[in-house]
């Protein structure tokens, strides 16, 4: 029981760090970036590589995969969504998925489709005892990283300048630029700190589940995207509680339900959520722009 | 006096529809100059076009001497031209302090504090209020904010969009009150108004804009005595 709730929360946690780079683009540059669970791939790979091939260090590989995955995060946003700043929601949306496919290929590509095995980064650093459960140390990494990230997130958008120009675009770009806010480099800032959060997450979630293939980051990106969509899509601590609660629902509904089902549960939950409340759990309620 | 704002042939488009034909005007510094018209003359589209907010089909913009065509919106702002946008359009879920912060993005951060005492001593509600969400502020003190809000970059140039609309006869005389003042503090202001009475009023010159084109111009004096205004405008 205890067990199973550690796990959940872990689960949830790598889900709220994917979640948190959904929720920040789409509250800012007002999109779905449907190849971010793609980046969490890219992510994984580069680390696997540095550590497997090079031989660094698990803090060195976690920065290289953090540092590839902000570039590309940046280079994906230049080439391919700033040219549609102006065109329709589902122009974007179907460049998205395009984005998406294009990432899997050319991982496929590069790393052909035979799955990797993940080093654990975080194996052999401890272990914890609560009761009758142990509690591994990637899931003390992975359930710190989120908090810490959480904090980080909340003081960047309330104390600091870029932070609160974020949250003035977010609202109104025209009136954001009117303050000589550069609405571009904003959403250049926000997706950088999108991807390098996706970079992170990769690495907790192979060191947490250590297949590795081209398609990896898909379903916990659609999961994430779940969460943020539970938690109230565009709210940070939304994409937290709804990460969290997604990957304690889905752990549970394997351990009593059924393994197979559990997906379906998840996305039971979901509907239920929005159904009662179409917001989200912590959305706020859409305000009609003028 | 210098030439501040200089607007030549401008013409802007909405798609097919050709919104500014052609109209011509230029502010002075110190002065304040209004635009007024009925709804839809395109007085909004104007000042829009003129921050750079909206791209101008033909014509040219000088500001400060300078042809500003191209610069993006954001960099103007840092050159001195500050636009107040029709609907107050305040950051509802900051607070009133982050509202103002918002306004002086292009400055340096030392100069921050004495841009908010200048904008406090205009504004001393918006002193006592300064944490509030402005969202929750009633629609007088968000018309104070906004203003508050474009005067933090220190503009030479201020552009203000209906800043009367919706508000009660003793307020609308507080905001026009507060728009002599910062003209006298030395700020040369542009002034969009339906409340053509007050505008002329304050307003050193006024052109009067009708479907895209001025079609008549001159003192605020003269146009406060002009037949043809008085019966669109001014209510006979
Ligand atoms: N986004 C838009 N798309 C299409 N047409 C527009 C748009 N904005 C304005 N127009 C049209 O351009 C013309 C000028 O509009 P504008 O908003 O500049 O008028 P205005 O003088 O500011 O009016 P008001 O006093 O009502 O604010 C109007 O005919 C309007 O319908
Ligand atoms: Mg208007």
């Amino acid at each position: 029981m205890v067990s199973y709730l550690i796990n959940g929360i872990s689960l949830g946690a790598i889900y709220a760090i994917i979640a948190l780079g959904y929720t920040m683009v789409y509250g800012i540059a007002k999109m779905l970036n449907f190849a971010h669970g793609d980046v969490i791939m890219v992510g994984g790979y580069m680390a696997y590589c540095s550590v497997s091939y090079l031989g660094w260090s698990p803090a060195a590989a976690v920065i290289f995969a953090m540092a590839v995955c902000t570039i590309l995060g940046i280079t994906i946003e230049k080439l391919a969504y700033k040219p549609l700043r102006d065109a329709s929601s589902l122009a974007v949306l179907i460049t998205a998925i395009g984005v998406s496919y294009f990432l899997q290929n050319a991982a496929l590509l590069i790393f052909s489709s035979n799955p990797k095995v993940f080093p654990n980064l975080f194996s052999d650093m401890f272990t914890i005892k609560v009761g009758e459960a142990t509690v591994t140390s990637v899931a003390v990494v992975t359930i710190l990283s989120c908090i810490i990230i959480m904090v980080a997130l909340t003081l960047f958008t309330s104390k600091t300048k870029m932070g609160k120009a974020m949250r003035a675009v977010s609202e109104d770009r025209g009136a954001a630029t009117l303050m000589g806010i550069n609405v571009n480099s904003t959403i250049s800032v926000t997706f950088a700190i999108g991807s390098g959060l996706a970079a992170i997450a990769g690495v907790l979630l192979c060191s947490a589940y250590p297949t590795l293939m081209p398609t990896t980051g898909a379903m916990p990106g659609i999961k994430a995207f779940t969460a943020a969509v539970f938690g109230g899509i565009g709210s940070i601590p939304g994409a937290m509680l709804g990460g969290i609660l997604l990957g304690v629902i889905e752990i549970f509904a394997k351990a009593y339900i059924s393994t197979q089902l559990s997906d379906a549960i998840v996305f039971a939950v979901l509907i239920i959520v929005l159904i009662v409340k179409p917001t989200g759990l912590l959305g706020k309620k859409l305000t009609e722009k003028v | 006096m210098g030439n501040m704002l200089k607007v030549e042939d401008l013409h802007v488009y909405y798609g097919s529809i050709h919104a500014i034909k052609g109209i011509a005007f230029e502010v002075n510094e110190g002065e304040i100059v209004t635009l007024i018209g009925a709804n839809g003359a395109g007085k909004s589209t104007t000042l829009n076009t003129v921050a750079g907010l909206l791209k101008a089909s033909r014509g040219e913009v000088e500001f400060k001497g300078e042809k500003i065509a191209g610069i993006p919106a954001h960099k103007l702002v840092s050159r001195g031209m500050s636009l107040c946008p029709e609907g107050r359009r305040v950051f509802q879920e900051l607070t009133v302090r982050e509202n103002l912060e918002m306004g002086a993005f292009s400055r340096p951060k030392a100069e921050v504090n004495e841009s908010l005492e200048t904008v406090y001593e205009l504004f001393p509600r918006l002193k006592e209020r300064y944490k509030q969400i402005a969202g929750t502020l009633s629609g007088g003190e968000q018309q104070m904010l906004a203003m508050g809000r474009s005067l933090m970059s220190k503009p030479a140039l201020m552009m203000l969009d209906e800043p009367s609309m919706g508000l009660a006869p003793i307020l609308v005389e507080q905001i026009f009150d507060i728009i002599k003042e910062m003209n006298k503090n030395g700020t040369t202001i542009l002034l969009v108004e339906q409340n053509a009475q007050m505008a002329l009023s304050i307003a050193s010159r006024a052109y009067v804009l009708e479907t895209g084109r001025v079609v008549s111009s001159g003192t605020g004096e003269k146009l406060l005595k002009d037949d043809a205004v008085r019966k669109a405008y001014l209510g006979g």
